[in-house]
C-alpha cells in the first residue's frame, strides 16, 4: 500500500509516542513538533525507515516569534519523501537564551550551508556542524539580521527623512 | 570629428597647449570597465548596442581588464560583502582613472535600505559623476559617460600628483 499521511503520522506515533507534541495540517502539509533534543531520532527514523524513506531535505530554517516567551525560535525542516511522494514539515522549538540543536549534517550532506545559513541569519547553534560560520553575511557583522529586535534597515542611511519613512 | 582646442593657427601650423591635446585624446578613447550587478547593468547593454552606441563616443572599447581601464563604471547594488572586491577592482586601475556610478542603487543604495547592501560607493571609493534613476535610461548613462568626457578633458594631466587628489584617495585609505 502506497504511503500517506496517515500512515506516516501513526508511524509516528507508535514509534514515538508523546514525543510527537502535536499535529497538524495547515494547506495540506503535515506538520509535527517534537522537542529540540529528539531532532535527529525523528528525522533519522524517517530517513531510514524502509517504507518511509524520507531521503531528501527540502528546506531547514528557522523563524522568530519573539512574543512566545520560552519558545521564541522555531527550527523548521521540511522533508520529502520522493519514492513516496509525502512531504513532513518538523518544528523544533528553542528558547532564545538557549539555541543550541544538533546538526543534521550527519543525515543529510544537504543541511551544511542550509544550516550555515539559518546561524548566519537567525544564531540557532547547530552542534556537531564541520564549519558553522557565516554564509551569505559579511564576516564582521556582528548581529544576527533576521531576529526582529535589530531593523532592518541600515543604520548608516543619510538621504532619508525620518518624517516621510515612518523611522 | 571633434572640434580642436583653442589655439594659434596659421599657415601650415597649430599651436595650442599640451594639456588640452592630451585631454582631447584622452576624452575620446575613454576605456570602460562595466562593473554590472543588476538592472542598471542591462540598461548599460543597451546603451553598449547599436541603438544608442556608446562608440560615437570612442568608449565601444570595454576593457574587461581594471590595468587597462580608463572608466569604472558601477552598475547595480553592490552588496557589503562586495565592497571590499569594488575596492580591489578601483585601486587595480591605472591613473588616470575616473568612476561613474550609475543608478539610484550605486549612488545611495536606493531601494535596499537594508543591512546587507552599501550604502552608496562613495563609502569604499571616490566617484566623479552620478547618473540618477532606476534603472536610467540609456540617454541618461550617456549623459553621465558626457559629463565624465568634460572632467577628462578639462581635468589637470597630472591629476595624481595633486594634493587635493592625494588627500582624497587617503581619506579612503587608498594608496
Amino acid at each position: 500500500m502506497a504511503l500517506t499521511k496517515e500512515i506516516t503520522l501513526s508511524r509516528l506515533q507508535d514509534k514515538f509516542g508523546d514525543a510527537i507534541l502535536s499535529h497538524d495540517e495547515p494547506y495540506g502539509l503535515l506538520t509535527i513538533e517534537v522537542p529540540a533534543d529528539r531532532n535527529l531520532d525523528v528525522i533519522g527514523f524517517l530517513k531510514n525507515e524502509s517504507d518511509l524513506a524520507f531521503g531528501y531535505l527540502t528546506d531547514l530554517c528557522a523563524v522568530h516569534m519573539p512574543d512566545q516567551k520560552g519558545r521564541e525560535i522555531a527550527v523548521v525542516y521540511h522533508l520529502h519523501s520522493l519514492t513516496n511522494n509525502v512531504r513532513i514539515r518538523i518544528k523544533c522549538w528553542l528558547p532564545e537564551s538557549n539555541t543550541e540543536i544538533a546538526s543534521a549534517t550527519g543525515l543529510y550532506a544537504g543541511a551544511n550551508w542550509m544550516e550555515r545559513e539559518t546561524y548566519d541569519f537567525f544564531g540557532v547553534r547547530f552542534l556537531g556542524h564541520p564549519n558553522l560560520k557565516r554564509i551569505l553575511n559579511v564576516d564582521h557583522m556582528e548581529i544576527f539580521p533576521m531576529l526582529k529586535q535589530y531593523p532592518l534597515e541600515d543604520s548608516s542611511r543619510e538621504d532619508k527623512d525620518d518624517r516621510f519613512f515612518g523611522r | 570629428m571633434v572640434e580642436a582646442p583653442a589655439g594659434v593657427e596659421g599657415q601650415g601650423f597649430f599651436a595650442t597647449s599640451l594639456d588640452s591635446v592630451i585631454g582631447l585624446a584622452r576624452a575620446n578613447s575613454i576605456w570602460p570597465l562595466p562593473f554590472a550587478t543588476s538592472c542598471c547593468g542591462i540598461e548599460f547593454m543597451a546603451t553598449m548596442a547599436s541603438n544608442y552606441d556608446l562608440a560615437r563616443f570612442g568608449s565601444e572599447r570595454l576593457s574587461f581588464s581594471p590595468r587597462q581601464a580608463d572608466l569604472l563604471m558601477v552598475m547595480g547594488t553592490i552588496a557589503k560583502k562586495m565592497a571590499p572586491v569594488l575596492k580591489h577592482v578601483y585601486e587595480q586601475m591605472a591613473e588616470p582613472r575616473w568612476v561613474i556610478s550609475v543608478g539610484a542603487c550605486a549612488s545611495s543604495g536606493g531601494i535596499f535600505d537594508t543591512y546587507s547592501v552599501l550604502q552608496g560607493i562613495d563609502r569604499v571609493i571616490p566617484v566623479d559623476v552620478y547618473v540618477p534613476g532606476c534603472p536610467p535610461r540609456p540617454e541618461q548613462i550617456i549623459d553621465g559617460i558626457m559629463k565624465i568626457q568634460e572632467l577628462v578633458k578639462n581635468e589637470s594631466l597630472r591629476r595624481r600628483n595633486q594634493p587635493e587628489y592625494k588627500a582624497l584617495l587617503a581619506s579612503y585609505g587608498i594608496e
